[in-house]
């Protein structure tokens, strides 16, 4: 294996002990002299004109300091620069339950929670859109003004080599329909923030964010505030998954509130505020539409995706796209066409959930693939494994393929699971499934369009012998300080612990674009090698020319700087940066990294591009009871193709962290709304908004997980090393549902899969529960791009031209 | 974060003396024992009491005697309960359904007394003031005139009653012991509720439970409890059944509870059928059969419906195969969870 003494060593991670000791300040534990509370008024109505926003009476509320309504603020935002319909408190309407219409800021939590009855509103109420299937059907009431048309807000087409003609006459025809219910992330932490001006009148906001870069921009524009003038620090986050990456109206507002009083104002959302602000899993309705040959090759695939994008954009259009651009990146899929339309419904907005987009086409294809395999008689493994990507490819969506362990994913978990001795071969009631899936390490795009580095690491060294790391990167839970530590231990051959980090603070650390699309270990770790590796170079140029040893000699571990030759010779690592300090001046470099280009050059083909993709597979060992549909996953084998693990520890935990998620979403989550009966209310609320009621597995729901780390360094990657965070979420549903099959020969082709669906899957007479019609939709012109192996250059043509040129 | 409202506070140091500040609290004097039922109803403003009388640090309130008869006094803690070996072994019902309330933690804190005067729980209501202001609120106000969202054409409050040891304590015979400072009574547990979900206890309020008395007659018992994860759950479902075989299994008294199925726990009539027979496959399925007609679930709770009501009948039936001695390693896989189930706890 490796020589590294750091790099891939099981290992506790740089901030363990703040975590387990209490330590670790949270943005809710922040407390500052003469700090001021904020509360939110948030609308009842679902879908409403504002007539009237009065505070006066609110004003006058013992302890009351201020109060501020959506005419304080004048600038809209929104993470996407094509969606900025966000405004900080509401000015004309509400677009969904929970919108935020006021603010209190007061001595106290208590006292500006008490005040908010004291506002007064008036209301036009407007009808309520609560589906995808109303937002297709009625135009008007139109929740915004800007999108595709009524309530669609955006939808899109793009073809692969003419895919009509591949299924006009196939050997089979695979045609279905599923559902993903939507879900949210439940970080344990509740987003907190809190403002203040510092000494020379700066404005600062602490806040539980995974991307304290566009917050940064965000609150300049909302704000309308010069960039150096705002400084943004993102707190450790008790968990984000996609939850904290948008900026967010509470941020905006805390920040308002500050400039205004002079003072520290703090806010601390409720669980139920989390619920609304969501930006979770888009429910997703889904037709696909297969042609495989006689061997069970896939020929054509056509998907279309009808996602419920509640009530603002947030990343919506690059979920839209999400739900197409990865379908084709596991197997070899000669054409393909995908077309998905995103509706705006009065619900809080979906967005980023860890996976992004994926996991609901994702379920799609596994789940189909399944039954391909069930009808044309094949082992469902074998069927995968005679189709896979290959290694250094493109796809037919013009997607640059690295390195791909997916084979040795399948391998691994066949192996280990038992699979040939288990499925179709276990007694009535128990069942395996198997799935795979693959996920980006991190987007090629950013979010808005700039040609700079995605992730910049400063290093600081000096006499002290102490390395500190400067970098965007923002701490989530997934582990980016063990990521930047362990890297820069490696290269410079000292302790991960002995290495300072300064993480996710805008004025004081290089832009990094935020911990998302499992972007950070890649594009951060990159950049720190590079920032390492220079600071390295200074220090051996200094050691050598001291000591007469030739630079290449040079070994830089245990914390010493030695003579690879005779290692006696050397000195410590303190020792050697005096000398470089002594010689070279105080000793500061920087690294930076900006992803290879797309190969894709069309409309579109701006989503789904990435350094490198990650591959799992999952095979899950079910007890179905046929009496009830209750379910049990008794087994979960996993294996993940990351590359290189660059602490087998915290790699097992992020594997171990989705297979959990991953379970949610496939059993029981759901982020539901519930309607009361229209002629009595137009009322729309969160079914379950608490964590008692929303139903995410307990520690005694989890099954047992062996967990494979599949090894094959990727180019790309540091020390080889690809995404883990987030593509083990997704093979664990389609592995359940496919697995709910081999044990009781019932088909749920929807998430999620609780026992009253199985029940009425085994009494219904197609054996199946599942959505049974895909809306008919008006889906504009595909863009046309030939496949790479039908030539082209990842342009977009028409058909037509097409047909001239052949 | 979420905060209650105002409240006084007044710590008891003896029941007299918590009688005595409940009488002169008036309406709007709570008992506070664990708080994990009170502080949440507090801060959703489900309730809005002005004054609470901590039961707390009222020693008397504490303890579990098993010689012959059993009594347990109110402020005893589920986990202590769940770590009596007496209770283990002779009420395997009170044992399995204090062993599976809420989760660890909860269970260190909340105790027996405020478990059975626990509030009935309704997905319209269990919801935060601003929550229930989007739908204009129920019958339980804090507006008048408000609808019973779950059966908007009625008059009356459909809350579930969501105790898992009220039926087992039920089936087992319990009584218990209320005191005020007019004296004291002692009432069968049956008769502590009333079949109506927004006002589910027919005790006054000022009347504090001191102790719940189980006879010591020999009974097998268990209870088998519905809920969607391994902890923290409240019931969707819950069956608690008693019977005291006589001679070649001629069943000498039967009582069979049902929970979470109604604004009380329902003891179900049919219980007094089963006496003088013998649990043969026949006589479980026709008791089950009938007794689950009495299960009317609304959809008020986790899981839909019709579905738990399905499971009713599973349950009533399984309750008894178990109680009959069958092995429950050898039911299906829900029936089996559920017998096999106990309450997790750190040891
Ligand atoms: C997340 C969560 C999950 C839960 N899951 C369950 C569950 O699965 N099953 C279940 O049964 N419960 C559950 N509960 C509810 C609650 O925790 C238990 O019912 C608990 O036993 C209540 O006891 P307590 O001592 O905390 O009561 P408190 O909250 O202190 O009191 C509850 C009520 O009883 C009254 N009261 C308390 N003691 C007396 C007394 N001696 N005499 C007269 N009145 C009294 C109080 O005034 C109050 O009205 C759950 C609660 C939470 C927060």
């Amino acid at each position: 294996m490796s020589d590294y003494r750091v790099i891939g060593k099981a290992r506790r991670r740089v901030d363990a002990r703040a975590k387990v000791t209490g330590q670790t300040r949270f943005a809710d534990d922040l407390s500052f002299p003469r700090m001021l509370h904020c509360k939110l008024l948030r609308s009842p109505h679902p879908h409403a004109l504002l007539r009237q926003v009065d505070v006066t009476r609110a004003l006058r509320a013992p302890g009351v300091v201020a109060a501020l309504t959506g005419k304080d603020f004048s600038i809209r935002y929104g993470i996407l620069p094509v969606s900025q319909d966000e405004e900080p408190l509401c000015r004309d309407k509400v677009r969904m339950t929970g919108d935020p219409i006021a603010t209190v800021i007061a001595t106290t939590e208590e006292e500006a929670y008490a005040a908010l009855e004291l506002i007064d509103v008036e209301y036009e109420l407007l009808p309520v859109i609560a589906t995808p299937l109303e937002a297709l059907q009625c135009d008007e009431p139109r929740i915004h003004d800007y999108g595709d048309r009524g309530n669609v807000h955006k939808s899109v087409a793009l073809e692969f080599g003419d895919v009509d003609a591949a299924l006009a006459a196939p050997a089979h025809l695979f045609d279905d329909l599923f559902f993903y219910e939507g879900n949210t992330h439940l970080a344990i932490e509740q987003h907190a923030s809190v403002a203040l001006l510092e000494p020379d009148g700066r404005l600062a906001l602490y806040s539980s964010t995974q991307t304290p870069h566009y917050v940064h921009r965000a609150l300049s524009r909302a704000l309308d505030l010069a960039p150096h003038r705002i400084r943004v620090v993102a707190t450790p986050n008790g968990g984000g998954f996609g939850g904290k990456t948008d900026p967010f109206h509470h941020e905006i507002v805390v920040a308002k509130a500050a400039l205004l009083t002079g003072r520290p104002v703090k806010i601390c959302l409720t669980r139920e505020e989390v619920f609304q602000c969501h930006r979770g899993r888009h429910p997703v309705m889904m037709r696909m539409r297969t042609s495989v040959d006689d061997d069970g090759f896939i020929k054509a695939v056509d998907l279309e995706t009808l996602l419920d994008g509640g009530a603002y954009g947030s990343y919506g259009v690059a979920s839209t796209f999400y739900t197409g651009a990865l379908q084709t990146v596991t197997y070899r899929i000669p054409r393909y066409r995908f077309r998905g339309c995103r509706t705006f419904t009065n619900k809080p907005p979906c967005g980023p959930k860890r996976g992004h987009g994926t996991p609901q086409p994702r379920f799609a294809q596994e789940v189909q693939l399944d039954k391909i395999a069930v009808a044309l008689g094949k082992d469902p493994a074998d069927l995968r494994l005679q189709q896979l990507i290959e290694p250094h490819s493109l796809t037919a969506n013009w997607l640059q393929i690295g390195s791909v362990g997916l084979r040795e994913c399948i391998e691994r978990v066949i192996d280990r699971s038992g699979w040939r001795s288990k499925w179709q071969k276990m007694p009535h009631g128990r069942g395996a499934g198997l799935a795979c899936s693959s996920y980006l390490c991190g987007a090629a795009l950013p979010i808005y369009w700039n040609d700079m580095p995605h992730s910049g690491v400063q290093l600081k060294i000096d006499r002290s012998g102490l390395i500190t790391v400067f970098c965007g990167a923002t701490e989530v839970g997934q582990g980016s300080d063990d990521v930047l530590a362990g890297i820069v231990a490696e290269v410079l051959g000292v302790e991960p612990y002995d290495i300072r980090l300064v993480t996710g603070d805008t004025d004081l650390t290089p832009v990094d674009l935020g911990s998302y699309s499992s972007r950070v270990t890649l594009m951060a770790g990159n950049a720190a090698i590079q920032a390492a590796e220079r600071a390295k170079a200074l220090i051996a140029g200094a050691v050598s020319a001291k000591l007469g040893i030739p630079e290449e000699r040079l070994v830089f571990a245990e914390s010493r700087v030695f003579d690879a030759a005779d290692p006696a010779q050397g000195l410590a690592f303190r020792d050697a940066v005096i000398i470089a300090e002594t010689i070279q001046g105080s000793i500061g470099t920087v690294g930076s990294y900006k992803p290879p280009a797309a190969a894709a050059r069309f409309k579109g083909g701006g989503v789904g591009p990435s350094p490198s993709y990650s591959y799992t597979t999952a095979v899950a060992e079910v007890e179905v009871d046929a009496g009830t549909g209750w379910l049990r996953v008794e087994k979960i084998w996993i294996a993940h193709d990351i590359g290189r693990a660059l602490n087998p520890t915290l790699a097992r935990g992020q594997v171990e962290g989705s297979v959990y998620m991953g379970l949610g979403e496939a059993l029981s989550e759901e982020q539901a709304m519930r309607r009361l009966p229209p002629r009595l209310s137009h009322a729309l609320v969160h079914k379950t908004p608490s964590m008692l009621d929303y139903k995410s597995p307990t520690a005694l729901d989890m099954p047992e997980v062996f967990v494979d780390l599949i090894e094959q360094a990727e180019a790309n990657g540091p020390f080889g090393a690809k995404e883990v965070g987030q593509g083990p979420l997704l093979p664990i549903a389609p592995a359940i549902a496919n697995a709910v099959f081999d044990a009781v020969g019932v088909r749920v082709d929807e998430v999620p899969i609780t026992p009253e669906k199985i029940l009425r899957a085994l009494k219904a007479s197609g054996r199946r529960a599942g959505p049974q019609q895909f809306p008919s939709i008006a889906w504009p012109q595909a863009v046309y791009v030939p496949p790479p192996w039908e030539g082209g250059d990842g342009r977009a043509a028409t058909k037509a031209e097409e047909a001239l040129q052949s | 974060m979420m905060r209650a409202g105002r409240f006084r506070y007044h710590v008891a140091s003896t029941v007299a003396d918590a009688a005595a500040a409940l009488a002169d609290g008036g309406p709007h004097a709570r008992l506070l024992a664990g708080g994990t039922d009170l502080i949440p109803n507090m801060k959703r403003r489900q309730d809005t009491p002005d004054l609470l009388v901590s039961l707390r640090h009222v020693g008397e309130l504490r303890g579990i005697s098993v010689n012959g008869e059993t009594a347990i006094h109110a402020g005893t803690s589920l986990d202590d309960i769940v770590k009596s070996a007496a209770i283990r072994a002779v009420h395997p019902a009170l044992h399995r359904a204090a062993s599976q309330i809420a989760s660890p933690l909860i269970r260190n804190t909340a105790t027996l007394g405020g478990n059975l005067c626990v509030d009935t729980r309704c997905n319209y209501y269990n919801q935060t003031f601003e929550w229930r202001k989007s739908i204009g609120f129920c019958l339980r106000g804090p507006v008048p005139d408000g609808i019973c969202w779950v059966a908007p054409s009625g008059r009356r409050c459909w809350a579930t009653a969501s105790s898992d040891s009220a039926p087992a304590l039920i089936a087992l015979g319990a009584r218990l012991t209320l005191l005020s400072r007019e004296g004291e009574r002692d009432i069968p547990l049956e008769e502590l509720y009333a079949d109506d979900g927004a006002c589910p206890l027919t005790k006054r309020a000022d009347e504090i439970v001191t102790s719940i008395r189980i006879p010591s007659r020999v009974v097998r018992s268990t209870y088998w409890k519905l809920r969607r994860r391994g902890s923290i759950d409240f019931p969707a479902l819950g069956v608690a059944a008693a019977i005291r075989p006589g001679p070649h299994g001629v069943i000498e008294d039967a009582r069979i509870v049902l929970g979470a199925v109604a604004s009380h726990p329902l003891l179900v009539p049919e219980s007094q059928l089963l006496i003088g027979r013998t649990l043969t496959d026949n006589v479980i399925e026709e008791f089950a059969e009938g007794a689950a007609r009495h299960a009317r679930p609304l959809d008020n709770t986790d899981f839909a419906m019709t579905w738990r009501k399905s499971v009713a009948r599973s349950f009533l039936s399984g309750a008894l195969r178990e109680l009959r001695g069958d092995d429950p390693s050898t039911f299906p896989l829900l029936a089996r969870e559920t017998a096999l189930r106990n309450g997790w706890r750190f040891e």
